[in-house]
Order: structure tokens, then C-alpha cells, then sequence
């Protein structure tokens, strides 16, 4: 097939990502939207950049959050800059909120696809507007869909359950705060790709704040972990059993932190 | 070029080659090994990889020779014309978005990771890396090639911001140097170039002047010199 298309630009082929950002957490809260993302740029398994910024403001209104490879991320943010510029150019007073950028994302992002080069990215946008919250997400094939609650990549999988259990339409800000890094520090113990230096954003109808880089407490002190092998041989399967599902590792994670910070019973 | 459909997408294309940036108080630092290979024959011991592209940017290069060549000779040329039509010198950021403009709509088939490094008026001192991709990250020091894998925990230990111009010299050569310990596609000598305010210095360091690391030995002439020192070892049998 490549010698019977053009030998070079290989636009005919799906390319491979280099640098990748993983996981982007989005929720409503009471007053907007809260999302969180690690400041991880991996190369292959190697976690070369640690202060890689993957929530970035879109005009007044909007935020948007990446995962997948860093310079599809750089290039999409270089066509929401000209979108958000041609928008203030009409200086009609209107402005394009976070629905029409998941929009226009979606078309960019699905047109890509057709053609089979793919910006390798899965986005979430958020947002407030005339008091009306939004939130949602696509992906580098163009599937794209709208919820109180999304997440991108190993965040589908580990974040997605908590956020079931626990989200409630009237969080708080402080409640949303929790309840994110209860799922990045679930993201921190089992994504390989994650890196303990995580920025929160909020966006309300008053505007958008991205916090400074951060670092979560991890837990490791239980008696479980202690001395694993403490049934000598045999005991590995009692470890397998435990965490052989990854909600039950969830669960598991989750309930070990609630432990160590509240005493258990 | 060899096209293969079929690579694992988790696995990084390794390159031939340690280069550094790093910045210091009052500029930066750029630093190299001098290793050529096709294969495994060593075709240039003594290559330049940090290449100038204005009077105050230059860039270190690794990958393919070729393709670091012909992005290095077009940022060259689009920035002469820049030069000209903004009547001062340009700023490290320029060098490095036209460097990434390249590596991004190329990157189908440019295989070369990029250092960019300089001094101007009104940023200082600048490091970027623009690794496969095309990505574009500002960082106080990158490093890049095959020979990188060795420096990660090195750096992670050693750096420090705001070092003296001496200090940053020293952390560039000592960390090549063990680059090339390691890495059989890193070797030869060390060049290093330093930018700041007042201009661009060239430092060359020969590989017998490197110090030893791990399980090397100190170089001799020959055999005879050891066995005729005043205190030799004496031959096993």
C-alpha cells in the first residue's frame, strides 16, 4: 500500500503519539465546573516532563483539558485561539461558550479521523454560561457526549465508579475539591503513566481560576502491605484475589485512604 | 525510509547521541558528544552537533543526521529573513516555534529530537525541547539522544537553579561524560557552547581528558610504559 500511495507526507496512514499527557478528571459542582489533570508529559514509558500544563482557558467561558499527545494539544489550542480571535472580531457582543467549542472540537476532531490522520487527543470541555453549566468530552475519533461527570483514558475506568457513587448536583466547591483528588490519588496508585504534580481548575460563571502545581499524600502504611508474605508461600494469591478487579482496587484504595484518615472501626 | 506500520506505539525510537541545554544565572549552556553512526560503525568521531543558527540562538541536534540538518538549515534561513524584517536580532522563542512549526507538519517523516538554546534581551537566557513530535516544552535544562536514558536520575539529583556559569559548565561535561560511558551510540569529545549577554564561547573537552568513571582505567601510552614504572605490578603467570 505505501509504494502505490505518495512516497512521502504519509498523510495516508494513522500516525503513533510520542509525547502524552494521561488522565483528565471534569465534574458540576454547585456553582460550575471542576476539572483535574497531572502536569505528566510520558515519552513511551518514560516519564520525561513533569510540568506539562493540560487545562487551559478558551476564551471567557470555556476550559479545556487534554490527554493523548502534548503537540496535537499545542495545535488544537493555535485553532481555538483563531476561533476565539475571529470570534472577538465580530464584536457583536456575543461570545462562543463551552457548547459551541465541544462542538467545534468535535467537528475538527471527527473531520481528522475521516481522513485518517487523527489529532490523537481526548478533550474535555467545560464550562458556565448565562448561568447554564456544561460539561463534556470527545475524542480522537469524534465520539463525543455531555455529563455531569467525565474522563479520559484510565480515568474512564478508576474515576468514572467513585464519581457514580459519589457525585451529587449541589457539591461544593471544597466537596468537589475532595472528591476530585479522591480520584487522582486512586490514578496516582494504579495509572503508570501518573505523576504525583496535579493542577485543579474552576470555572464559574464569574470566571476561571487554574490552581498552582501541587502534590498529593500518598498512603502505604497498612499492615497489609507491611509484610505481604507473612503466609509465606501461597500469599501472593491472597493479594491476587484482592485486587484482581480494578473496581475492586478502587474500592480497595479508596476505603484504605478513607481508613487511614478517619481510624478504622 | 523505512515505513513500519507496525510499531509498538509505546516504544520510543532511540537516538544516537547526548546533548544537553541547560540555563544558568546570566545564560545557557549547550553540551554534546561528537559520535556518528551508521550502524555500528563509527562514521564522524569528532562531529559538531550544536549548530548556530543566529548569533545568539543555536541548537543541538540528535536523530537522523540528515533530517536535523535540513530543519536546522531552514530555521537558519527563515531566520535571516526574520532578522532582517524585524531589524533585531530574534528571540530564543521565535528560533523555537519555527524549529517546532517544522517537527510538527513533518512529523510523519522527520525523525529528530531538537535542543534549542540562547540568550536574548528580553527573556535572557532560554532552553527549549522539542523532542518526536513536534512537542514544544520550555524547561531550565533538557537533555536528549539515546545517551539521555543515563541522565534522567542524574539530573534529577544533581541540578540546581541559579548556578554560576563554572558549576553549569561542569554539570554539562561530567553528565555527558557519563552518557558516554554507558551509551554505545555517545562517544568521541565534548563540545560545549555557552550564550549570554556578551557573546558565544565554544569549549572543547578531548575524550582523554573526561574523568573515569565505574570500572575504567587510566590510559597509557603502551604496556611497556607500566611494566618499566618504578613500582609495576609484576606479570601473572
Amino acid at each position: 500500500m505505501d509504494t502505490l500511495l505518495s512516497s512521502e507526507g504519509d498523510s495516508q496512514r494513522t500516525q503513533y503519539p510520542y509525547v502524552t499527557g494521561t488522565s483528565v478528571i471534569g465534574i458540576k459542582y454547585k456553582d460550575g465546573i471542576l476539572m483535574a489533570a497531572d502536569m505528566g508529559g510520558s515519552y513511551g514509558s518514560t516519564i520525561r516532563y513533569k510540568s506539562v500544563e493540560r487545562l487551559k482557558q478558551v476564551g471567557k467561558h470555556s476550559l479545556i483539558g487534554a490527554s493523548g499527545e502534548i503537540s496535537d494539544f499545542q495545535e488544537i489550542l493555535k485553532y481555538l485561539d483563531e476561533l476565539i480571535l475571529h470570534d472577538n472580531m465580530w464584536d457583536d457582543g456575543n461570545s462562543l461558550g463551552p457548547k459551541e467549542v465541544h462542538n467545534y472540537l468535535t467537528r475538527v476532531m471527527y473531520n481528522r479521523r475521516n481522513k485518517f490522520d487523527p489529532l490523537w487527543n481526548s478533550l474535555i470541555i467545560g464550562g458556565v454560561k448565562n448561568g447554564h453549566k456544561y460539561l463534556g468530552s470527545v475524542s480522537m475519533i469524534g465520539v463525543h457526549f455531555e455529563d455531569d461527570h467525565v474522563a479520559t483514558g484510565f480515568g474512564n475506568h478508576l474515576a468514572r465508579p467513585i464519581l457514580r457513587e459519589e457525585w451529587r448536583e449541589d457539591l461544593t466547591f471544597e466537596e468537589g475539591v475532595k472528591l476530585l483528588e479522591k480520584c487522582m490519588r486512586n490514578l496516582l496508585y494504579r495509572d503508570r503513566s501518573a505523576v504525583n504534580k496535579l493542577q485543579i481548575a474552576k470555572i464559574t460563571e464569574e470566571g476561571l481560576t487554574v490552581s498552582q502545581p501541587y502534590s498529593l499524600k500518598t498512603f502505604w502504611n497498612f499492615a497489609a502491605f507491611q509484610n505481604p508474605t507473612v503466609n509465606a508461600e501461597g500469599s501472593w494469591i491472597l493479594c491476587l484475589m484482592m485486587f484482581c478487579c480494578t473496581k475492586t482496587c478502587a474500592f480497595v484504595d479508596a476505603s484504605f485512604s478513607f481508613i487511614a484518615r478517619h481510624g478504622s472501626a | 525510509m523505512d515505513r513500519d506500520a507496525t510499531s509498538d506505539v509505546n516504544a520510543p525510537h532511540s537516538m544516537g547521541t547526548t546533548i544537553i541545554g541547560v540555563t544558568y544565572n546570566g545564560g545557557v549552556i549547550l553540551g554534546a558528544d561528537s559520535r556518528t553512526s551508521t550502524g555500528l560503525y563509527v562514521a564522524n568521531r569528532a562531529s559538531d552537533k550544536i549548530t548556530q543558527l543566529t548569533d545568539n540562538v543555536y541548537i543541538c541536534r540528535s536523530g537522523s543526521a540528515a533530517d536535523s540538518q535540513i530543519v536546522s538549515d531552514y530555521v537558519r534561513y527563515f531566520l535571516h529573513q526574520h532578522t532582517i524584517q524585524l531589524g533585531q536580532p530574534a528571540t530564543v522563542k521565535v528560533a523555537a516555534n519555527l524549529v517546532r512549526l517544522l517537527a510538527y507538519n513533518n512529523k510523519n517523516s522527520l525523525q529528530t529530537g531538537i535542543i534549542v538554546g540562547g540568550w536574548d534581551k528580553y527573556e535572557g537566557g532560554k532552553i527549549y525541547g522539542i523532542p518526536l513530535g513536534g512537542t514544544i516544552v520550555e524547561q531550565p535544562f533538557a537533555i536528549g539522544g539515546s545517551g539521555s536514558s543515563y541522565l534522567y536520575g542524574f539530573f534529577d539529583q544533581a541540578w540546581k537553579d541559579g548556578m554560576t556559569r563554572e558549576e553549569a559548565e561542569q554539570l554539562v561535561v561530567k553528565a555527558v561524560s557519563l552518557a558516554i560511558a554507558r551509551d554505545g551510540a555517545s562517544g568521541g569529545v565534548v563540545r560545549t557552547v555557552t550564550i549570554n549577554s556578551e557573546g558565544v564561547t565554544r569549549n572543547f573537552y578531548p575524550g582523554d581528558t573526561l574523568p573515569l568513571w565505574h570500572d575504567e582505567v587510566e590510559a597509557h601510552g603502551s604496556l611497556l610504559d607500566i611494566l618499566n614504572a618504578s613500582n609495576p605490578e609484576p606479570m601473572s603467570t
